[in-house]
């Protein structure tokens, strides 16, 4: 995405409409209400505990009317185990996005807004942090400092905002040049003023699209952290389920125990990359003349 | 001599820009490891039996009872003779651990990247070239799939259904053991056969990555003057795409795939776990697994000081080889 590409700003109700128009872009929207919905009502879906472990028979159980997806090597009910994942993968998704977009926008917009050697200073440390290889420091990270879920949210959000950082600069830089931002400055606004309440409303589209394509990458890094053993063993996450599948040497016999978390995974992380490349055509139109 | 004056100003500034990167990279990596909760001794040592005598001896020995600025000092010096610390897993130096798992990584990471460049950048140039069609659209949304599937997960699929169920291939690992007696051919064919499934998982993973990277390149090569110059001057479409349209946009493509280092080695991290590699991604593995954290470090510090250079030198060659992007911050 260049500096020169024009943004067009369509309010939420318009967003809305064209999106359900776009069939992508529905499925993606659909796949992520079906999970979230699995999220809430969580207690009322799920058929047990999902860390309740079993009775002796119960112990790797083929899926079956009881177990509509088999159960692990502790007898534990998989069905439940998926339900209660999509809470970890959403919460995981959606906060760690909110801080590293958090931070992006406001790097991005003092760097773009003020530019000379605050934007120099700003995207060499930006550069800096890109350059880094994301999942060792990550796994580096959650191996230092425990396995806990607030760990897992912080240390995909330290490492992932300079993405958002670029890509919101690059958009500053084009909005500042426009004639009401120049309209207001001549009125006497403040630079604050300025930045958050003439820039950044028009920064917000690009904001949306991006967080929203973040969010699949945060569900994804939690997934790889978990099944690289570095999971919150006090809530169940799709990727521990593959871990404890992997390194349960059942993977031979019971086929059941790895298919269904791995498929939930991709499901959820398609559903927000159909979403956000929906939303990124919608409001980018020269990109959808593609 | 205007062009090269350029030249050696963009270099200088890279190799500035990429001293300071890697002097951050080294410092985090010390400050992560040294000023956490706690210290190496009292993580090795949590059994309340070893005596507080003996502690101090550790720490002595491990210069961790001097002031954290002379730690630093004494941990950059080692650095730059090759000492990463002694692995408390094998007991051997992290480096010669390192070094030993290194080639299969690369052999790993060299095959996947040569077929998933090939096949990307041909269906994504030709996903470009018939842009807006059924085949267009078929071909994005399997790369958009093959992309965000995680590949740990197609990995384990592939062990189940080919090794486990078919017994096509091996469970993991490089070689049969008892092997090494048999003539060089056959080690050579058991090799390539034990490297069959991550392979496979690897280019799931990357070609996705290619075609998005490659047909977005060719999108904006497409809409350049100079092409349709090309078409005016009645030149076929065939030969613009391959001569004209292509060539310009493999340069993007092989500076984003320099960037994206990043995300290959997340891949061949996931990749030979599963599969059992005996590479630096599942040394990391290793290492989370024995808790040695000397090891875990050193890893970390290798592949991120690879990284870094790596970028230096494809910023350079971009540089070299085009002259508009050394007017660019």
């Amino acid at each position: 995405m260049t500096s020169e590409e024009i943004v067009y700003t369509p309010g939420m109700k318009d967003l809305f409409k064209e999106l359900i128009s776009n069939k992508s872009g529905l499925l993606g929207l659909i796949i992520i209400l079906v999970f979230v919905f699995m999220a809430i009502f969580a207690p009322h879906i799920a058929i047990s505990d999902p860390l309740k472990i079993g009775k002796p028979h119960e112990i790797l159980l083929p899926p079956s009317p009881d177990h509509p997806l088999g159960t692990d090597d502790l007898g534990r009910d998989i069905w439940s185990q998926i339900v209660y994942g999509a809470r970890v993968s959403l919460l995981v998704g959606f906060l760690a996005t909110i801080i590293c977009v958090g931070i992006g926008t406001i790097i991005g917009l003092t760097s773009g807004f003020f530019g000379g050697k605050v934007d120099e200073i700003l995207m060499r440390i930006t550069d800096m942090v890109m350059v880094i290889p994301g999942l060792p420091l990550m796994i580096v990270l959650s191996a230092v400092l425990g396995p806990s879920i607030w760990n897992i949210i912080f240390v995909i959000s330290v490492i992932s905002w300079p993405y958002s950082a670029r890509v919101i600069r690059s958009q500053v830089l084009s909005v500042k040049e426009r004639p009401f931002v120049e309209a207001a400055r001549c009125l006497g606004a403040s630079d604050i003023y300025l930045m958050f309440r003439e820039i950044l409303p028009n920064v917000v589209p690009i904001v949306l699209a991006e967080a929203i394509l973040y969010v699949s990458s945060a569900i994804y890094s939690e997934a790889v952290l978990s099944f690289l053993g570095l999971g919150d063993p006090f809530h169940i996450s799709w990727g521990m389920m593959l871990h404890f599948a992997f390194s349960s040497g059942a993977l031979a016999y019971a086929w059941w125990w790895a298919l269904s978390p791995g498929i939930a995974i991709a499901l959820l992380i398609l559903g927000f990359t159909f979403l956000g490349s929906a939303v990124n055509d919608i409001i980018n139109p020269r990109l959808k003349e593609r | 001599m205007f062009k090269l004056a350029g030249l050696k100003k963009f270099i200088l500034k890279k190799t500035i820009s990429t001293l300071i990167t890697l002097f951050a990279v080294i410092t985090i990596n010390f400050i992560i490891f040294r000023v956490m909760p706690g210290n190496p001794v009292h993580m090795m040592f949590t059994d309340p039996r070893v005596s507080k005598e003996n502690i101090d001896v550790m720490m002595k020995r491990f210069g961790l009872d001097k002031p954290l600025w002379m730690q630093y000092f004494i941990y950059v010096r080692e650095l730059f003779i090759g000492n990463l610390g002694i692995s408390f897993w094998k007991n051997v130096p992290v480096i010669d651990v390192i070094l030993g798992r290194l080639p299969q990584t690369i052999i790993l990471l060299s095959f996947a990247i040569l077929l998933s460049t090939v096949a990307g950048v041909f269906l994504g140039a030709y996903a470009a070239w018939k842009r807006g069609s059924k085949i267009d659209a078929s071909i994005l949304t399997v790369s958009l799939v093959t992309y965000s599937v995680p590949s740990f997960w197609v990995g384990i699929l592939l062990l189940i259904t080919f090794s486990y169920w078919l017994g096509l291939f091996p469970l993991g690992g490089i070689t049969t053991p008892g092997i090494a007696s048999a003539p060089l051919l056959d080690q050579i064919i058991d090799y390539l056969w034990h490297m069959a499934l991550p392979l496979i998982t690897l280019f799931f993973y990357y070609t996705g990555g290619y075609v998005l990277i490659m047909r977005n390149a060719m999108l904006d090569v497409l809409g350049e003057d100079y092409i349709t110059t090309a078409y005016a001057k009645g030149l076929k479409e065939a030969v613009i795409m391959r001569k004209h349209a292509m060539r310009n946009a493999l340069l993007p493509v092989a500076t984003i795939t320099a960037l994206n280092i990043g995300w290959m080695i997340a891949g061949v991290v996931e990749v030979e776990v599963v599969f059992a590699w005996p590479g630096l991604g599942k040394l990391m593995y290793d290492a989370i697994m024995q808790r040695d954290y000397p090891l875990l470090q050193g890893v970390f510090l290798f592949i991120a000081i690879s990284v870094i250079l790596a970028n230096f030198l494809a910023d350079v060659i971009y540089g070299y080889l085009d002259p508009r992007v050394r007017e660019e911050k």
